[in-house]
C-alpha cells in the first residue's frame, strides 16, 4: 500500500500538452501557435545576439564567483529592472520608494506579490479580499493567487467577443459598482457608491442581491500585449481605469511580461504602469524577462514596489525576504546577470532594444501578412483584430469547433480559447495556416 | 496613509545579519565563521575549476538554447540527481519507481516537498500531521514547513549538549511516542549545525522504529561528498532507507558541493511504491512548481547535468569535492591540536569527530558574544562554526580566541537537563556560568511551537 495511492492524477497544463501533441504529430506540415515565445522565419528559438555576448563576458569575467545572492536579489538587476519599469527618471524612483525583490520570471514576482497580500494587506492574513482577474487571463493567473491563499478569485469583464475588442462599459463596471440586484430579465440596478438610491422596474418582480468589488479588491492588469486577447486599454480608458480605482481605494497589480516586445517600444510599452504612478499609487508590478529578453529557462522576473514612501517600501521588503526565505531562500544568478550587465551598459543596452525590435517587427510582419491573406482568400469575417490587437498573440475569434478542426484536421495546433502565439507563423507557413483558418471558419460553425 | 503601514519590520535572517555586521567590522583579523559556504586557504569564495570548464563547454554550446525548460526540470539533470542520491545501481530506480523535480536549491526541494504533503499526504490538506525537526536543526526548516501550511512542527531529541554527542535515546523515543504517520525531516549526513550523526547502527534502529510506526522520512541532503569527501559513504543511511522499502523524499542541494551556491540547483527525490504511484505524485507536484516559479532555471542543471553525465567531469569533480572535504578535515585536525596544545579546558575531540562544514563548539551564548565583540570572530549564536572559515593563517588567532572565551568568560559550568516527558515537549536548557563573584543560572524554557534551532544557515 503506498502512501501516495489517494493521490489523484492531475490534468496536464494545456499549453504544454499542446506542444507534446505537436511535438508526437507526424505530420510535415505541421505548425506550432501554442506555447508563448519567439520563434524566427525560420520556425526556431532565438538567443538574442547580445545575450550571446554577454554570457561570453561572463564566463570570461575571472571575477565572478557563485556565492550566494542577497535574498532580494542582484542590486543591480532590481535597480536596473525597475527603472526599466518606471523610467530613467522616475520621481518615485528619486524619491526612494521604488524597491524591487529578483523572482523566478513573471509567476515568481506574482507569487511573492500574492503571498505578501495574502499576509498584510487589506488587514492581516486577509485571504478573502477578492483578486479580480480579467475574463480571460493567462491560465495561471488564478491558479497563483488561490495557492497564495486567496479565497475569492473572480473575473473582470474585459473581452467582448461579440465586437471582437475591450469590453470597456463592463470593465468600468466591474471596478465601479458597489453593489446591484439582479431582476429576472437581466436588468441591473445599481447602487451608486455613495448613496443608495434605488430605482425600481416595474418589470422585474424578483431580484437577487450581488455583491461585487468591494474596496480594496485586488486588480491583476495587464500592463500591455494583453494575453490572451492582444486587446489593451487606449490610453484615455486607461486614465479612467485610474480614476476609478483611486477613488475605490483598489489595488493595482500590474503584470508585465510583454514590455517592448508590444510595440517594439519600451516606453511605450511603459506607458499604463507610469502613468499610474505618476497619479499616486502605491502598487506591485511583475516584470518579467523571459519574452524580451528571449531568457526562459533562466527565469529572470523583477516585482517592483511602489510605496508611499522610503519607511513603508523598508518594512514591505522586510516581509518580502521572510516570503522569499522559505520558498527559494535567494534567487538564481545567471539571468538576472545577463539582465543587469545588459541594461546597465549603454551599447549593450542599445543592442538588446534592436534585438527587441527585431521581434517585434517580425511579429508585427505575420499580423499584416495574416490578415491580407486572410481577406485575399475572402475568409468569412472581419480580420481587423489580427493587426489591432498587440503583442505575441491574437485571440482569432475561432470556436472550439474551429480549433479542434484545426489541431485535428490541418495539424495546426492552437490554444482551445482561439488564441494564437503570433511568432509560430513564418514566410513558409503563413499559407498552410491562413488556408485552415479559412477552411474551418467555413466548414464548421 | 500607505497601504502597507500596518506591515511591520521583520527582523532579518540570524546568518546574513552576522555576515552584515562582519563586513562593517574594520578589524584587520576578523575572521567570519558565520554563514555556511566554503573558503579556500586564502579565505576564498572558490568555483570549482570543473564549474568553469562546464560554464565554457556551455556558452561554446551553438546548439544550446534558452526555451522554457519542462515544469519538473532539465531530464538529464534529473536522473543524474536521483543515481547520485540512490547509487548507480539502484534497485528501485531500475524498478522505475524513482522520480523526482528539480528545484530551487535545497530550499526549494524541501518546500515544494513541503507543500505537496500538505495537500495530499496523510489526508487530503491535513495541516494537522506533525512534522518532526531535529533539536537543532537548520533555522529555515521550521518555517519552509509552517509556510507550506502545517500547523503542528515539534522538535525532536537530537543534541546532547552535556555529552555534546547524539541523544539517541531521546530520538528512539521521539520516534516510539510520534503519532503514526508523522513527518520526520532527517539529515542524510553532516547534521546542521552539530556535524553529528548517527552511527549505521543507529540509523537501523531508527529505520525500524520509523518503518513499525508508519513514520514518513523526509532527507535532507546538502552535503552529499562534503561530510567525509565520499559521496556513497555520505548516502549511506538514504540507501538504507530505500532498500528497506520506505516511500521517502530526499530535498538534495548542489550548493555546496558543486559550489553553485547562487544558481539555486536542487532536486527533490521521490521514491514510492511503484511508478503508477510516483507518476500520479509528480503530476501533483507539477501543479504546485506551476504557481510557485513555474519551471527551474537552466544554468546550474546544466552544469550539474553535464559534469555527473560525463565520466571525465564526474571524476574530476569527485576529486574537486575531495579537495573542500580534506580541506575541512585538515583544520578540524589543527583546530584540535592547537586548543590541546594551549591547554584549553574542556575537551575538544568533537572537534574531529563531528563531520560536515559545521562545528557545534559548546562555546556558550556568552562566550559566542566574547568572540564576537573582543575578539571579532563571528560566528552563531549557538557555537556554531564555519569550519571553512578557518585558514593556516587565522587559525591561530582562533584558537587563541576561542582559549580566551572559554578561560577569561570565566570558569563556567553548564548542566543541560531535559524536562520529563510527561509535561510535554519541552526543552529545559539550564546554563550556569559563573564568575569568581558571582554564580547565576539561566534556565530557557522552549515550548512546543517554538523554534527549537539556533539560527543558522
Amino acid at each position: 500500500m503506498s502512501v501516495f495511492c489517494e493521490v489523484p492524477q492531475a490534468a496536464p497544463v494545456a499549453v504544454f500538452k499542446l506542444s507534446q501533441d505537436f511535438n508526437n504529430d507526424q505530420f510535415p506540415n505541421k505548425v506550432n501557435l501554442g506555447v508563448g515565445a519567439y520563434r524566427t522565419d525560420e520556425g526556431q528559438p532565438w538567443v538574442l545576439p547580445v545575450v550571446k555576448k554577454v554570457e561570453k563576458i561572463i564566463v570570461q569575467d575571472g571575477s565572478l564567483n557563485h556565492e550566494y545572492l542577497p535574498i532580494l536579489g542582484l542590486p543591480d538587476f532590481r535597480s536596473s529592472a525597475s527603472k526599466i519599469a518606471l523610467g530613467e527618471d522616475s520621481p518615485a524612483i528619486q524619491e526612494n520608494r521604488v524597491g524591487a525583490v529578483q523572482c523566478l520570471g513573471g509567476t515568481g514576482a506574482l507569487k511573492m506579490g500574492a503571498e505578501f497580500l495574502s499576509r498584510f494587506y487589506n488587514g492581516n492574513k486577509n485571504t478573502k479580499t477578492p483578486i479580480y482577474v480579467s475574463a480571460p487571463t493567462w491560465e495561471n493567473h488564478n491558479a497563483v493567487f488561490a495557492n497564495a491563499g486567496f479565497e475569492d478569485v473572480r473575473p473582470y469583464k474585459y473581452w467582448d467577443a461579440e465586437n471582437r475588442g475591450l469590453d470597456f462599459a463592463g470593465f468600468l463596471e466591474d471596478l465601479e459598482v458597489s453593489c446591484f440586484l439582479t431582476g429576472l430579465n437581466g436588468v441591473r440596478l445599481y447602487f451608486g457608491h455613495d448613496s443608495f438610491s434605488l430605482g425600481v422596474n416595474s418589470t422585474c418582480s424578483i431580484f437577487c442581491l450581488q455583491q461585487s468589488c468591494p474596496e480594496h479588491s485586488v486588480f491583476v492588469l495587464h500592463a500591455c500585449a494583453h494575453n490572451p486577447t492582444g486587446t489593451d486599454p487606449t490610453q484615455e480608458q486607461w486614465m479612467q481605469i485610474a480614476e476609478v480605482m483611486m477613488r475605490r481605494k483598489l489595488f493595482v497589480f500590474f503584470d508585465s511580461a510583454y514590455q517592448g516586445f508590444a510595440s517594439g517600444c519600451l516606453d511605450k510599452d511603459a506607458w499604463a504602469v507610469r502613468y499610474f504612478v505618476s497619479v499616486g499609487f502605491e502598487m506591485f508590478c511583475a516584470q518579467s524577462f523571459s519574452k524580451n529578453f528571449g531568457l526562459y529557462n533562466e527565469r529572470v522576473g523583477n516585482l517592483t514596489i511602489v510605496a508611499r514612501d522610503a519607511d513603508n517600501l523598508k518594512r514591505v521588503l522586510s516581509q518580502m525576504e521572510k516570503i522569499v526565505r522559505t520558498t527559494w531562500s535567494n534567487p538564481p544568478s545567471q539571468g538576472a546577470r545577463i539582465v543587469s550587465i545588459t541594461l546597465n551598459s549603454p551599447e549593450l543596452f542599445t543592442e538588446w532594444k534592436d534585438n527587441v525590435k527585431t521581434m517585434a517587427g517580425r511579429v508585427l510582419m505575420m499580423r499584416a501578412q495574416l490578415k491580407a491573406k486572410l481577406q485575399g482568400l475572402g475568409t468569412p469575417g472581419t480580420w481587423e483584430h489580427i493587426t489591432e490587437q498587440i503583442g505575441m498573440f491574437s485571440f482569432t475569434g475561432l470556436n472550439s469547433k474551429q480549433v479542434e478542426y484545426m489541431v485535428k484536421e490541418r495539424h495546426v495546433y492552437l490554444m482551445a480559447s482561439g488564441r494564437i502565439n503570433m511568432c509560430g507563423l513564418t514566410s513558409s507557413n503563413i499559407n498552410y495556416v491562413a488556408e485552415s483558418i479559412h477552411e474551418a471558419v467555413t466548414r464548421v460553425q | 496613509m500607505s497601504v502597507f503601514g500596518d506591515v511591520p519590520l521583520a527582523p532579518p535572517v540570524a546568518v546574513f545579519k552576522l555576515s552584515a555586521d562582519f563586513r562593517e567590522d574594520g578589524h584587520p583579523q576578523k575572521v567570519n565563521l558565520g554563514v555556511g559556504a566554503y573558503r579556500t586557504d586564502d579565505c576564498q569564495p572558490w568555483v570549482l575549476p570543473v564549474v568553469k570548464k562546464v560554464e565554457r563547454l556551455i556558452v561554446e554550446d551553438a546548439g544550446l538554447n534558452h526555451e522554457y525548460l519542462p515544469i519538473l526540470g532539465l531530464p538529464e539533470f534529473r536522473s543524474a540527481s536521483s543515481k547520485v542520491a540512490l547509487g548507480d545501481g539502484s534497485a528501485a530506480i531500475k524498478d522505475g519507481r524513482v522520480g523526482g523535480v528539480q528545484a530551487l536549491g535545497g530550499t526549494g526541494a524541501l518546500r515544494i516537498g513541503a507543500e505537496f504533503l500538505r495537500r495530499w499526504y496523510n489526508g487530503v490538506n491535513n495541516t494537522a500531521t506533525p512534522v518532526y525537526v531535529s533539536a537543532p536543526t537548520w533555522e529555515n526548516h521550521n518555517s519552509v514547513f509552517a509556510d507550506a501550511g502545517f500547523k503542528d512542527i515539534r522538535p525532536y531529541h537530537y543534541w546532547d549538549a552535556a555529552k555534546r554527542g547524539l541523544d539517541l535515546a531521546g530520538l528512539l523515543d521521539d520516534l516510539e511516542k510520534a503519532p503514526e504517520h508523522s513527518v520526520f525531516v532527517l539529515h542524510a549526513c553532516a547534521h546542521n549545525p552539530t556535524g553529528t550523526d548517527p552511527t549505521r547502527e543507529e540509523w537501523k534502529q531508527i529505520s525500524e522504529i520509523m518503518k513499525r510506526r508508519s513514520l514518513f522520512v523526509f532527507f535532507d541532503s546538502a552535503y552529499q561528498g562534503f561530510a567525509s569527501g565520499d559521496l556513497d559513504k555520505d548516502a549511506w543511511a538514504i540507501r538504507y532507507f530505500v532498500s528497506e522499502g520506505f516511500e521517502l523524499f530526499i530535498a538534495q542541494s548542489f550548493s555546496k558541493n558543486f559550489g553553485l551556491y547562487n544558481e539555486r540547483v536542487g532536486y527533490l527525490t521521490v521514491v514510492a511504491r511503484d511508478s503508477e504511484n510516483l507518476s500520479r505524485t509528480l503530476s501533483q507536484m507539477e501543479k504546485i512548481v506551476r504557481t510557485t516559479w513555474s519551471n527551474p532555471p537552466s544554468q546550474g542543471a546544466r552544469i550539474v547535468s553535464k559534469t555527473l553525465n560525463c565520466p571525465e567531469l564526474f571524476a574530476e569533480w569527485k576529486s574537486n569535492v575531495k579537495t573542500m572535504a580534506d580541506r575541512v578535515l585538515l583544520m578540524r585536525d589543527q583546530l584540535k591540536a592547537k586548543l590541546q596544545a594551549l591547554g584549553t579546558p574542556g575537551t575538544w575531540d568533537h572537534i574531529t569527530q563531528q563531520i560536515g562544514m559545521f562545528s557545534f563548539t559548546g562555546l556558550n551564548p556568552k562566550q559566542v558574544e566574547y568572540m564576537i565583540a573582543e575578539k571579532h570572530v563571528y560566528l552563531m549564536a549557538s557555537g556554531r562554526i564555519n569550519m571553512c572559515g578557518l585558514t593556516t593563517s587565522n587559525i591561530d588567532y582562533i584558537a587563541q580566541s576561542i582559549h580566551d572565551a572559554v578561560t577569561k568568560k570565566s570558569h563556567f559550568f553548564r548542566v543541560e537537563n531535559k524536562l520529563n516527558r510527561s509535561l510535554g515537549r519541552c526543552l529545559i536548557n539550564m546554563v550556569g556560568v559563573f564568575s569568581p563573584d558571582v554564580l547565576c543560572c539561566c534556565a530557557t524554557l522552549l515550548p512546543q511551537k517554538e523554534k527549537t534551532s539556533f539560527t543558522d544557515h
